[in-house]
């Protein structure tokens, strides 16, 4: 079999399964852990729960003022590099036309040149994040091999897929089918380790403000 | 036993208890974090050290490991042991360099509440017998001696016998029908009585019908914030059962953050069943006879800022209520940053009572002090007595010349009667 042909066939296939499998797997074995529940009386006024829950989600998409000056850097590289993946990923005409193939669904697409120059920046926001990784004290202690790895995972596919469009190196097809292999990757790894923050934000976020609503003293006082 | 044996054992039992309170909500922060760092930002810890292991994320770690090792997939690769070396490496950062102040939540953009991770995590090294000695032995006071410091039933009715003498004041004691049990905290008794009369003379001034108990009159839950959880029970008990016995419909908790937090948010879970009672804070107590027009002050003189205890502002979500208390005052300013998200005094989490965290509390105040001389005000007022003693200390170590005071005792200073003139009392 062509090297293109086991890549966009059985690899690709393997890799869609097991990432299915194992983002659900991930999922309801944390949904189903049981949940401390807290039977404290909350604060007169409360919104409720899911409301609030909601509206944290929406308010850390942003740091608070107090905290932004000495992040700002890292909230906007972060910013770049997902939006950029995001665009890259569902508006380059291949991948949509290759997706269509898949599943039958389609949409409109970015103009190839313009998606060409976005994943040239996603590509240096994703090294910047890796040398502030490496270099900045706090980050570099916490660091695991999860955090390279899903980094590298990560940053493989976008350069795989910028050499292959530049025709480098190798044949297209050759270069085609390593970058399909990297996404592979990418999809098998995602159950096994933090890139499953794509769906924990919205648990954690979400509990946390609850817990926090739960607390928040809305009224004053007077007949309360 | 040889020394490894227990070793062992001492590792298996803190693995133990992660696994026992490793919930679906605390599991949920384990696997989120992505480790960007940004908590350290926001650490006091961090701030005035520089150095990483501060950084609140790392705390997570030793029972990011335990759930790590007894859940799928990872469970195939055998996991990562807790080791001895861990738990020695971790009894620092987990007891003398977490207030659970709960700042580094309000930046993780994941909103991981590290502080609740930590709580569990002493609980596990709890087990382990691990944990600074005073501290431990604190909590171990509560049960044999009922209190922390060592105030036993007897030191509590004689220190308010003389109170009431002293101070010419009425202290009600086990007042039956009363509709407010008061608690005190052991700090006040021991080293600030002051803040207790004036709790005491404001209630009686507003004619509130309170009373102190003599079995369940100590506010702070050290078994709670040492982890250990059969002397949170025993501690919310006590006071529990006097506030059934006398058939009080509201327990206020004096001037202290963690009591609140312990007896407020967490008791009802502790004990399994709803409180059958209302809990306040004073601050909450006494803005709400402001409010109903029982109690009234002149404007207080001077220059002042508010130091917002974490668990009363941040974690109590009761941030407004001392400003509602304070706008009498002819010149308040705020720090910054100030309400919700204050810096911690450094003492919060029981570090206040362990002895060898003493020196990094005192580096912690340096934030306090730049950001009281910051607004330049003369005097800093709170309303948390553990604050204040920790605090005092510091200000002390740094020779400081700005003045430090409680809430309470300033209101009662300021309090005006029906007419409109001051009240005076005879001390
Ligand atoms: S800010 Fe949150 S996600 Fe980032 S390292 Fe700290 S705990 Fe982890
Ligand atoms: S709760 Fe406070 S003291 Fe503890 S790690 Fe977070 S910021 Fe630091």
């Amino acid at each position: 079999m062509e090297l293109l042909e086991f890549a966009r066939g059985p690899a690709l296939m393997f890799s869609i399964t097991v990432f299915i499998a194992g983002v659900l797997f991930r999922i309801f074995s944390l949904l189903f852990m049981w949940r401390t529940k807290d039977t404290s009386a909350a604060h007169p006024g409360q919104k409720p729960e899911i409301m609030a829950a909601l509206s944290d989600i929406l308010r850390r998409m942003w740091p608070l003022a107090t905290y932004r000056q000495r992040s700002l850097f890292q909230w906007i590289n972060g910013y770049v590099f997902h939006i950029g993946l995001f665009i890259v990923v569902f508006f380059l005409l291949p991948h949509i036309l290759f997706i269509n193939d898949l599943t039958g669904l389609s949409w409109g697409h970015l103009p190839n040149n313009l998606v060409y120059a976005i994943s040239i920046v996603t590509l240096i926001s994703l090294i910047a994040a890796l040398i502030m990784r490496a270099s900045n004290p706090p980050q570099r202690l916490i660091s695991t091999f999860d955090d390279y790895f899903s980094w590298l995972v990560t940053f493989l596919p976008v350069l795989s897929g910028i050499v292959a469009t530049m025709h480098i190196g190798a044949r297209y097809e050759t270069l085609l089918a390593l970058h399909i292999l990297s996404v592979c990757l990418l999809l098998i790894y995602i159950p096994f380790g933090k890139l499953m923050h794509f769906f924990l934000v919205f648990i954690t976020r979400g509990q946390t403000g609850a817990h926090i609503a739960h607390r928040r003293r809305t009224t004053v006082l007077k007949g309360e | 036993m040889t020394d490894q044996t227990t070793a062992r054992n001492d590792a298996q039992a803190a693995a133990d208890r992660f696994l026992a309170l490793n919930s679906g909500n605390l599991a949920s922060y384990l696997e989120s974090c992505v480790r960007c760092g940004l908590c350290a930002t926001a650490c006091h810890f961090y701030e005035v050290t520089g150095d990483p292991k501060y950084t609140p994320a790392y705390k997570l770690f030793p029972m990011a490991r335990a759930h790590k090792k007894n859940s799928w997939p990872w469970r195939w690769f055998g996991g990562a042991k807790i080791t001895e070396a861990e738990l020695q490496e971790w009894e620092e950062l987990l007891f003398d360099s977490c207030t659970m102040c709960g700042r580094c939540t309000q930046v993780c953009p994941m909103g991981i509440d590290i502080a609740s991770i930590v709580s569990a995590s002493r609980s596990a090294f709890a087990a382990a017998g691990r944990g600074p000695e005073d501290f431990m032995q604190a909590a171990e006071n509560v049960r044999e001696k009922g209190s922390p410091l060592g105030m036993t039933p007897s030191v509590f009715d004689g220190r308010v016998e003389w109170l009431e003498d002293d101070y010419e004041v009425d202290l009600p004691m086990d007042k039956e029908g009363s509709d407010i049990l008061l608690t005190v905290s052991s700090i006040e008794m021991m080293k600030y009585p002051k803040s207790i009369i004036a709790m005491a003379r404001l209630l009686n001034h507003a004619g509130v019908n309170w009373t102190f108990s003599s079995t369940g009159y100590e506010a702070t839950n050290f078994g709670f914030l040492a982890g250990k959880p059969d002397i949170a029970k025993l501690a919310l008990e006590r006071i529990v059962n006097a506030a059934e016995e006398l058939g009080a419909k509201t327990v206020v908790i004096p001037e202290c953050g963690h009591a609140y937090g312990a007896l407020r948010w967490s008791g009802a879970n502790i004990l399994g069943r709803a409180l059958p009672f209302e809990v306040l804070h004073i601050t909450e107590l006494l803005s709400r006879l402001k409010a109903d027009g029982k109690l009234k002050f002149r404007p207080i003189e001077g220059s002042i800022t508010y130091h917002d205890p974490c668990q009363i502002s941040r974690r109590g979500g009761a941030t407004h209520l001392a400003r509602f208390l304070l706008d009498d005052a002819e010149d308040f300013r705020e720090m910054t940053p100030t309400g919700d998200e204050n810096w911690c005094c450094g003492g919060g989490g029981g570090v206040q009572a362990m002895e060898r965290a003493a020196d990094l509390r005192h580096k912690v105040f340096q934030i306090k002090m730049k950001q009281v001389e910051d607004t330049g005000a003369q005097m800093m007022v709170s309303s948390c007595a553990n604050c204040r003693l920790t605090m005092d200390g510091s200000k002390d170590y740094w020779k400081w010349d700005r003045e430090l005071e409680s809430l309470a005792e300033l209101l009662v200073e300021y309090l005006v009667d029906d007419d409109g003139e001051p009240v005076e009392w005879d001390d």
